[in-house]
């Protein structure tokens, strides 16, 4: 890793938070929470001004390594308190991170009214396909088919695509990253941060030793190859026939709409009730 | 933030109307709820004064998100509140512990309805109070209020907001179906007179700010975010700057704080009122809409030659244990009535541990206790 760039993390860590940190070798957390420092350094964010917030799981241990305002909430609920926390001090850039179990199963109802809802938020959700933290059970995004510590049989039920609910839910903007493509998702997540309205970028993630393992898919390398392999670019997308892109991933913008934001209609109600 | 008083220096109120009205006056700029009888006119209410007021209100998609939304204006440094009934308290349980773990004021009304699950939507119960103290899981404080009247429901919800930012707790209100819907004349008091406390912010620079820190008074100050004191807030157990540990020590710390910053404080969370006890030797203790025939029925008892008076308990927890010692010592009866089966009952008998004669009464069937009824308990055996 160029020197620059380890220098960068460094300034947005903190040094007085025990190190190492939780996550397994190879996990793409690190890779994510790499991204998510770029984008706000070269937004040009400061660290007082930042909220991190998360739920519970892998991704939820993400907040206590960095120096913002940081809250670890209970499961699920992460966009809840990010609610609570952006409509009460709307100058605040609230971000939160989720996994898949996190975000679309014990809180899958938050996330799609956050979505309708649209308050200026950031949503990253991390979807390796599994839970990891717990021991690789199945989650609303473990494909048709494949094995999890509760689907030794093999998995009957089908998965959620949430980048695609995020859009049906009317969240303002939606992108799709994987953690291969770096760059890409540099500029996904900070162009989700920029948003203004309810934006989600769905991250497919590696979990080799909880997903991976069980499914025959190597180890980390050779998991973003499989997300290398089986990832197309929305504009590629858009040229090939339907299905072709069975089981593929479709990474880039999936969603950038222009919708009245919560606190500015708050502002607006503020005034009718003649504050 | 300021108070912000009703415009009337007396109105006709709904009890719900009231604490509605409380929580503006108290400094709540902040509101999230989710429909629910017999509670909703709170929200009915705040969606009209909040906004009028610079707060904001937010219906929220159940309760676990209202309650959620409600810690993070909360740690956003604004004062909050939601406003529920048993089947919404329940879902509430587990954010309700996150603000008991990460010591963050908010208030949680819960306007009781008979019956468990959905119960009796629209008939008075006490089945909640129990669950008010244990309802979330792990072993934490919190404190329990209980109205009985329209002006308590202002008074004591001003009250269980000063609680909740001096002590950094939630604190549960607990009213019921006949409290929130009976309509009384409040006479307001003037603003001078009304006591707010705001929960004390830092003063030292960032870098000296220990968020979770163990001193004297076992209440550390706290910092809003976006107020450049950066810190981590977490629902596991946590050391002195609030990240998780597992380490036997800082456990103990941590949790013998939470704890000792009520026990400190015993004097002005445990608040009752006494009515005809100066020279009385039979009681009865009671909380909530049954303190009000209990009055009646202590009137009538002395018409009738017994020297009957009233604890009221507007704390139910902590316990005000010895509040209720000195009324056991000094009467040979004491009638504790409730619309459950006996919850404070059993800590009543708790602390007599056999003193004197303490009978139950108690009514399950959805319907308000009497006068009467307690008045043909209280002389039973005269």
């Amino acid at each position: 890793m160029p020197k620059e760039i380890t220098k960068l993390i460094h300034k947005y860590l903190r040094h007085d938070k025990k190190f190492p940190h939780v996550w397994c070798p190879g996990c793409g957390n690190g890779v994510i929470l790499g991204s998510l420092i770029r984008a706000i350094d070269r937004l040009g964010l400061t660290k007082d001004e930042i909220v991190l917030a998360s739920g519970i799981g892998c991704s939820g241990r993400m907040p206590v390594y960095v120096d913002f305002n940081t809250l670890h909430t209970t499961h699920g609920r992460a966009l809840t308190f990010a609610t609570g926390i952006k409509l009460a001090k709307p100058s605040l850039t609230v971000i939160t991170v989720m996994g898949d179990g996190d975000a679309t199963a014990i809180g899958g109802n938050h996330f799609i009214h956050a979505a309708r809802r649209n308050v200026n938020l950031t949503a990253i959700i991390i979807n390796n396909q599994i839970y990891g933290m717990t021991g690789g059970q199945f989650s609303p995004t473990t494909p048709y088919g494949s094995h999890a510590a509760t689907a030794p049989y093999g998995h009957i039920e089908h998965a959620f695509s949430i980048a695609e609910l995020a859009v049906t839910a009317g969240a303002a903007f939606v992108g799709r990253g994987t953690v291969y493509h770096v760059q890409i998702l540099d500029k996904l997540i900070k162009a989700a941060v920029l948003k203004r309205g309810f934006s989600v970028v769905e991250i497919i993630s590696n979990c080799h030793i909880q997903f991976g393992r069980r499914n025959e898919m190597g180890n980390p390398v050779t998991m973003m190859e499989w997300m290398r392999d089986n990832s197309v670019t929305v504009e590629k997308a858009e040229k090939m026939p339907s299905e072709d892109l069975e089981d593929k991933f479709t990474i880039g913008i999936l969603a950038d709409e222009e919708k009245p934001i919560y606190t500015e209609e708050y502002d607006k109600i503020r005034e009718r009730a003649g504050d | 933030m300021a108070t912000v008083m009703p415009k009337k220096k007396r109105s006709l109120l709904q009890g719900n109307e009231a604490i509605a009205l409380g929580a503006l006056a108290a400094g709540c700029r902040f509101f999230a709820g989710y429909p629910i009888t017999p509670a909703s006119e709170i929200s009915e209410v705040l969606s009209a004064q909040m906004p009028q007021v610079g707060g904001t209100f937010i219906q929220m998609e159940d309760e676990i998100a209202s309650m959620g939304a409600i810690i993070g204006a909360s740690i956003a440094g604004v004062k909050s509140m939601t406003a529920t009934s048993g089947p919404g308290f329940s879902l509430m349980q587990e954010n309700i512990g996150y603000a008991c773990i990460t010591e963050t004021p908010c208030v949680v009304v819960n306007v009781m309805r008979g019956g468990g699950s959905t119960g009796l939507p629209t008939c008075p119960g006490q089945g909640d109070v129990m669950q008010a103290r244990w309802g979330t899981h792990g072993d934490n404080p919190i404190i329990v209020l209980a109205v009985s009247t329209v002006t308590d429901c202002f008074d004591i919800t001003v009250r269980a907001f000063n609680l909740s930012e001096k002590y950094r707790i939630p604190v549960v209100l607990l009213s019921d179906e006949v409290v929130s819907h009976t309509r009384e004349t409040v006479i307001f008091p003037s603003p001078q007179d009304i006591e707010i406390v705001d929960r004390i912010t830092p003063s030292v620079p960032p870098e000296w700010y220990v968020p979770y820190e163990n001193n004297s008074t076992g209440i550390p100050d706290m910092a809003a975010f976006g107020a450049g004191y950066r810190y981590h807030i977490t629902g596991l157990v946590h050391d002195e700057r609030g990240f998780p540990t597992q380490h036997p020590e800082e456990i103990k710390i941590f949790t013998n704080r939470l704890f000792r910053k009520l026990a400190q404080g015993l004097h002005e969370i445990q608040i009752v009122k006494t009515f005809m006890m100066n020279d009385a030797d039979v009681a009865v203790i009671a909380y909530g809409s049954v303190t009000r025939s209990a009055q009646r029925a202590v009137v009538d008892a002395r018409s009738k030659g017994t020297k009957a008076g009233l604890l009221q308990l507007i704390t139910l927890f902590p316990f005000p244990e010895r509040l209720v010692d000195k009324v056991l010592k000094q009467c040979k009866r004491v009638l504790v009535p409730e619309m459950n089966m006996g919850q404070i009952y059993r800590e009543v008998q708790r602390v007599n541990q056999g003193k004197t004669d303490v009978k139950k009464y108690n009514r399950i069937d959805g319907q308000f206790i009497t006068p009467d009824e307690i008045l043909g308990e209280l002389l039973l055996e005269e």
